[in-house]
C-alpha cells in the first residue's frame, strides 16, 4: 500500500471529491510551494468510496470561503506534533464575490469590466447560488 | 418614502411603498392637469441601449406631461456606447446633468451596475434582457386595478414566451405580494418561465400555479389573460424562433373560451399573437393598457423625484 508519512505541523484537507484534488492544489497555488505538499487522488473512503486528499506541511492561509463554496463536506485538520489540533468546519458562503462568474450570456457580466461577479446562496442543499444581476441559478461545483 | 430611490426590480419596494405610489397614479388618471407644472426644471435622461416605442415615448410624454425636460439616446450608436464606453462611466456622466434617469438595456442586470455607480439620481429600469421591466408592471396593475378594482383574490393567465418575457417575470414577482392570486402558466415547453421564478417566487411563496401547453381549458377561470409576443431578438437560434413564434394565436374563436369579464392583456408590440379582429372586443384592453402606462410613469417620477 502507497504510505505517505505524517506531517509534523500543517493542514491536511480531506474528502475533497474525486476528481477535484489537482484543481484545488492548483488554486491553492500549492505547486509554488516551497514545502512540503502531498496529492493523493483516488484515495479509499467510506463515506464517498473514493476522495483526494491534500496535505501540507506548513500553516497557510486557507481561504474557507472559497472551499465552503466548492463543497461545505470538505474537512480540514489544523495538525500539530503529527495529530490533530482542531478541525475547521466549513459552511456554503452566504455571498460570494468574484470566484464564480456568471455563464449566462445575456448577463451584463459578461460585457462590462467594472461589473464584480456576486453571488449569493439560494438553497445550502442543493448548493445552488443566484446571480446578483440576471437571477441565473448555477451549483458552482457543476461549473 | 420614494425619494431618490432606484426601481429596478419589483422587490426593491414595499407593498405599501407600492400602494403609495399606485394612490398617486389614481389621482393623475382623474385629473393629469392638476400636475403639468410639477417637474417644471427637472430633467429626465432616457438611456435607450436598445429599441423602444411604447416605454420611451410613455416616459418621454410623461416627463413632458409635468412640465419637465428630457435628454437622451433612443439607441447606442449616437451616444460614447457606440466607442465601447461602459455603463459605469455612461451613467456617472449622466447624473452630472440630469435629475433622473431610465434606462433600457439587452443586457441583464445592466441597470442594477448602474446604480452601483450612483450617488443621488434615482435610476429606473425600463427593461434588462429577457429579465425584468418592473415599469411594465406598474402599468399592468394600474389596468388591474382600473379595471377590477383590486389585485388580490384573481386568476392571471400568461401565454407565449414566458422564459424571456421581462413583462412576465416583473409582473409575477409582484403578483407574489398579494394573497388569493393563482397562476395559469400557457407556453410550449421550451418558453417555460425561468427556475428562479418557479422556485424562488411561486413554490416559494406557494403560489397557487398551472403550467399548460393549451389555452381554452382555462381561459374560461381567467380574470386576466396576459398574452406576449415570442421575442425574436431573444433568440440565438433563428430556427427555434419560426418553430415557436405562431403556437399561441389568440383569436375571435378562441375568445368564445373567456370569461364575460376575462381581460386581455398585452404590453405590447404583438405580432401575430393576438389577431386584430380581437381588437374590437370590449375585453381587449391592451391599448387602454398603454395609455394607463403613462399616467403610472408620472406618478414615478413624482416619487421618486420626491414632489409627491
Amino acid at each position: 500500500m502507497l504510505q505517505i508519512t505524517s506531517i509534523e505541523k500543517g493542514i491536511v484537507i480531506d474528502h475533497i471529491p474525486a476528481g477535484f484534488g489537482m484543481k484545488l492544489f492548483h488554486y491553492l497555488k500549492l505547486d509554488k510551494a516551497d514545502y512540503t505538499v502531498a496529492l493523493i487522488i483516488n484515495a479509499f473512503s467510506k463515506k464517498m468510496k473514493r476522495k483526494d486528499i491534500i496535505k501540507i506541511n506548513n500553516v497557510i492561509d486557507l481561504d474557507v470561503n472559497f472551499l465552503g463554496l466548492i463543497n461545505p463536506d470538505i474537512t480540514i485538520n489544523i495538525i500539530e506534533g503529527e495529530s490533530i489540533a482542531r478541525k475547521v468546519k466549513l459552511t456554503a458562503p452566504e455571498k460570494v464575490v468574484n470566484v464564480i462568474q456568471c455563464k449566462n450570456p445575456r448577463c451584463v457580466t459578461s460585457i462590462e469590466a467594472y461589473a464584480e461577479h456576486v453571488f449569493h446562496l439560494v438553497d445550502p442543499e442543493k448548493r445552488s447560488y443566484r446571480c446578483d444581476y440576471c437571477d441565473d441559478i448555477v451549483v458552482p461545483h457543476a461549473i | 418614502m420614494l425619494k431618490g430611490r432606484h426601481l429596478i426590480d419589483p422587490s426593491d419596494f414595499t407593498r405599501e411603498e407600492f400602494r403609495e405610489l399606485f394612490d398617486l397614479a389614481h389621482q393623475v388618471v382623474k385629473n393629469p392637469e392638476k400636475f403639468k407644472r410639477s417637474c417644471e426644471g427637472k430633467i429626465l435622461a432616457t438611456l435607450f441601449y436598445e429599441p423602444s416605442t411604447r416605454t420611451r415615448f410613455s416616459f418621454e410624454a410623461a416627463m413632458l406631461r409635468l412640465g419637465g425636460s428630457i435628454i437622451g439616446f433612443s439607441e447606442p450608436n449616437s451616444s460614447s456606447v457606440a466607442k465601447g464606453e461602459s455603463i459605469a462611466d455612461t451613467i456617472r456622466t449622466i447624473e452630472c446633468y440630469a435629475d433622473i434617469a431610465v434606462m433600457r438595456h439587452p443586457k441583464e442586470g445592466a441597470p442594477r451596475v448602474a446604480t452601483q455607480w450612483l450617488d443621488t439620481m434615482p435610476l429606473i429600469n425600463a427593461g434588462d434582457g429577457g429579465h425584468q421591466h418592473p415599469t411594465q408592471t406598474l402599468t399592468d396593475i394600474l389596468t388591474v386595478e382600473l379595471l377590477k378594482g383590486d389585485v388580490e383574490n384573481r386568476v392571471y393567465g400568461f401565454c407565449g414566451d414566458l422564459k424571456f418575457g421581462r413583462t412576465v417575470h416583473s409582473f409575477i414577482k409582484f403578483l407574489s405580494k398579494y394573497k388569493g392570486v393563482k397562476l395559469i402558466l400557457i407556453s410550449p415547453e421550451e418558453l417555460r418561465v425561468p427556475e428562479y421564478i418557479r422556485e424562488e417566487i411561486i413554490k416559494k411563496n406557494n403560489i397557487p400555479c398551472i403550467e399548460a401547453d393549451k389555452m381554452e381549458p382555462y381561459m374560461g377561470e381567467m380574470d386576466f389573460l396576459y398574452m406576449t409576443r415570442v421575442q425574436r431578438e431573444r433568440f440565438f437560434n433563428e430556427e427555434d424562433y419560426i418553430r415557436l413564434k405562431d403556437r399561441f394565436i389568440l383569436d375571435e374563436e378562441k375568445m368564445k373560451f373567456a370569461g364575460p369579464e376575462t381581460y386581455i392583456l398585452h404590453p405590447l408590440p404583438r405580432v401575430n399573437e393576438i389577431s386584430i379582429e380581437v381588437d374590437k372586443d370590449p375585453r381587449a384592453q391592451y391599448f387602454q393598457q398603454a395609455k394607463n402606462g403613462m399616467y403610472v410613469r408620472m406618478a414615478l417620477i413624482l416619487k421618486l423625484l420626491g414632489i409627491h
